[in-house]
């Protein structure tokens, strides 16, 4: 009898929910389906190319997730889109690029790690790279909010928007006066050869993929375990749902929200170096774009919501690999910016809801 | 008395610009070309200032329709088009060694309404959808469409086979406008040339002129006042029934209308348009234009245009000199090779930040601004100390 009821009940919403659906929803669930019904059409044709695409597709999209992470971890708490963040992660690959060459600082520290190195020195070398970019980086976000965030917490928030746009360029010009206007290139540290020769050779998965994701997962991981079950993570919960509140219970909101920085630092750091060891290469323009693909994969997941930026990044990534094959590489940033401001004007709130998107309907 | 002293200084500054060209002659000051350049940017600020000055809208992707005006121009009075072969009114001879002329060739004046019309109703398309969001958002879409715009005519030498915008290589040899009913003596005004700069320096000045005068009525108008209240404060303005919708579209459109103006005049002057030249380090400069010199303040805006392309133009080429100088003397290769104006956005980033930071209201504030880019502070400082 009860399930019977609940049937019906649960009947009634689907019901409900097809009859509310307005014609938005429709028109894109009807473009969401017949994109879909393309890609299922050419992964049939090739299955292997098709599932090649969307590995590489997901490794982007792991690198395109930590940026994001910064800039809803940002948004959750001070609800300021960080323009200059995408910059500091083109800071970070070059830092990545400096420790692997051995001149920091212009001292010659050690002999540059090169693709002839020993296994044993790639390793040390490319876990040094990637602890000094995401230190640098983590600190470089920090001051960054302390000089040109912090004075304006009350100011209004376009003039916060316009001060972070004038950070991103500045650090876009530190890179070029540091690296020059050309493509810098990485030594190629990790195989490309595929992880998965033994198994198959219709799908190519290679070393360098497994690479990007195993770094990813224990950052995600100890993200995940700082914000749920440090004291320091609690506060910044706090701080993202009410800063005064917060204060009145003895938080400390400023340190709050420079840790909120500093984390959002530390993965961008990452982020860029494995960008570099993944493509090859660096330039210093590359935050810009870079950028707005993790502000669009941070919007796609519900800005302010962490497994959003993730889910929202790995979709981004894919939906980049996928233009990429089947409609062609330039027409790649077209399709995300488009999706970016689909995403805004017709579901602001993400797919998996976010914090306050829309002028006084934010939770729902 | 009064009266005359308020219009003394506009009129005096009008007349200096209408004798600019003889003064400039006079001295051979041989500033023409940067000058003209100089008014194009000027036009691009008051158009954005519409947007972020009286309506409060941030908008990071203005350079679209500058792009969009600069294109109609390359589309519609050039050979570009060379499978037709039509023209309207234009000032270039019919045929040339007895062939039709290849391509669309309409007059640059009528092209000129037709761009600032057609930015106008991309200004719509982009705002439409987007005036539900916030600030912040709307400033990301903004600059989203200000992406794609330039990507597209980049991309658009192969949309489905057809070479619409000839991709990287751009538009080349587009029309100079002209009056060709003028009579034989005045030649350089039948058809404008690269020599005599003084046409292209008078319809600028016109073109700009027009956007002062608009800029002004617009900030007293019914409409101006609606977008003073929507700025302050959107919930309250709605309640006094001011049709935000409307109101906001019409900031989109307006400003767009300028930015292709100002884009259909750049194209017909420069000649050559590329998808490269509209990126958004424009969208950047023009914003930072505004900022600089005050947002929502005609002359401000003016001298934030004239001051940053100062800066462009002269302060930084003679920066390098002097770095390359002192290098020189120092005996360091780093200073003496350094490209000093290739830094110019970093200049331009920290110039955005120290405004926000020291004087968000600009150079010449607008009153009205300035109250509302400190109130804001001020409130919650006195929440504060009553708090405490």
């Amino acid at each position: 009898m009860a399930t019977t009821q609940e049937a019906k009940s649960k009947g009634k919403l689907l019901l409900d929910s097809v009859r509310y659906l307005n014609w938005q929803s429709l028109l894109a669930a009807a473009i969401i389906a017949a994109l879909l019904v393309v890609l299922l059409v050419q992964a049939v044709r090739d299955p292997g190319q098709f599932v090649s695409q969307l590995l590489v597709g997901i490794t982007n999209g792991a690198i395109i997730a930590l940026i994001a992470l910064g800039y809803t971890l940002v948004y959750g708490i001070v609800e300021l889109i960080n323009f200059a963040h995408g910059d500091n992660f083109m800071i970070g690959s070059f830092v990545g690029v400096t420790v692997l060459s051995g001149a920091f600082l212009g001292l010659g520290l050690f002999a540059p790690v090169t693709a002839n190195s020993g296994t044993g020195l790639k390793i040390v070398g490319v876990l040094l790279a990637l602890f000094v970019a995401m230190g640098a980086c983590g600190l470089l976000n920090v001051a960054i909010e302390r000089v040109a965030y912090k004075p304006l917490r009350n100011a209004p928030r376009l003039a916060v928007l316009i001060t972070a746009i004038g950070m991103s360029f500045i650090l876009q010009n530190v890179g070029l006066v540091w690296k020059g206007s050309s493509q810098i290139s990485f030594p190629s540290l990790i195989s490309d050869g595929n992880a998965l020769a033994a198994f198959t050779d219709a799908v190519s998965y290679r070393w360098k993929d497994l690479f990007v994701v195993l770094v990813t997962i224990p950052l995600l991981l100890s993200l995940s375990y700082f914000i749920r079950s440090t004291r320091q993570g609690k506060a910044m919960r706090a701080v993202a749902q009410d800063k005064e509140a917060a204060a009145m219970m003895g938080i400390n909101v400023n340190r709050t929200i420079s840790v909120t920085f500093l984390l959002g630092g530390i993965l961008a750091g990452a982020s860029g170096v494995m960008f570099g060891l993944f493509n090859g290469t660096t330039v210093f323009d590359l935050g810009f774009r870079q950028g707005l693909f993790a502000f669009t994969a941070a919007v796609l997941g519900g800005i302010g919501n962490l497994t959003g930026a993730v889910v929202g990044g790995i979709l981004i990534g894919v939906i980049g690999s996928m233009t990429d094959q089947y409609i062609g590489v330039r027409w790649t940033d077209v399709a995300i910016f488009t999706v970016l401001i689909l995403v805004l004007v017709f579901r602001p709130r993400g797919l998996l809801g976010d914090r306050s998107a829309v002028q006084g309907g934010g939770g729902e | 008395m009064a009266r005359a002293r308020e219009y003394a200084l506009p009129v005096g500054l009008i007349l200096l610009a209408f004798l600019f060209p003889l003064i400039n002659g006079a001295l051979g000051l041989g500033l023409m070309f940067p000058v003209i350049v100089v008014a194009v940017y000027v036009m691009l600020a008051l158009g954005l200032n519409i947007v972020v000055g009286f309506a409060g809208l941030l908008d990071l992707g203005f350079v679209a329709f500058y792009a969009l005006g600069a294109y109609v121009v390359g589309w519609f009075a050039s050979t570009h088009f060379n499978e037709v072969s039509f023209r309207f009114l234009s000032a270039l001879p019919a045929q040339t060694s007895g062939r039709e002329l290849p391509g669309i060739h309409i007059s640059f004046w009528i092209l000129l309404i037709a761009a600032g019309a057609f930015a106008a109703l991309w200004g719509v398309i982009i705002g439409a959808p987007t005036l539900r969001l916030r600030g912040d958002y709307l400033a990301i879409v903004t600059l989203g469409f200000g992406e794609i715009i330039p990507r597209f005519f980049l991309n658009g030498d192969d949309i489905f086979g057809y070479n619409l915008t000839n991709g990287t290589i751009g538009i080349k040899g587009i029309d100079s406008p002209g009056f060709p009913f003028l009579p034989e003596s005045l030649n350089t005004w039948r058809q404008f040339g690269t020599l005599d700069l003084n046409p292209w320096y008078y319809t600028i000045l016109v073109l700009v002129l027009v956007t002062i005068f608009v800029n002004i009525r617009l900030r007293e108008s019914r409409l101006g006042r609606a977008w003073m209240a929507v700025r302050e404060d959107e919930t309250a303005a709605a309640a006094m029934g001011v049709n935000l919708v409307t109101t906001k579209l019409w900031a989109y459109a307006l400003g767009a209308t300028f930015g292709g103006l100002a884009g259909a005049f750049y194209g017909a002057f420069i000649k050559s348009i590329f998808p490269t030249s509209f990126s958004f380090n424009i969208s950047v400069l023009v914003l930072c234009m505004v900022i600089l010199g005050g947002m929502g303040n005609i002359y401000g805006v003016i001298l934030g245009a004239i001051l940053l392309q100062g800066i462009n133009f002269y302060f930084l080429p003679q920066l390098n000199e002097w770095v390359h100088a002192i290098g020189a003397a120092l005996n360091s290769p780093l200073l003496e090779n350094a490209d000093i104006p290739r830094y110019n956005f970093f200049l331009f980033g920290v110039l955005l930040v120290a405004m926000m930071l020291l004087r968000p209201e600009g150079i010449i504030p607008n009153r009205q601004r300035q109250e509302e880019m400190r109130e804001a502070e001020e409130d919650d400082s006195a929440t504060e100390l009553t708090r405490a």
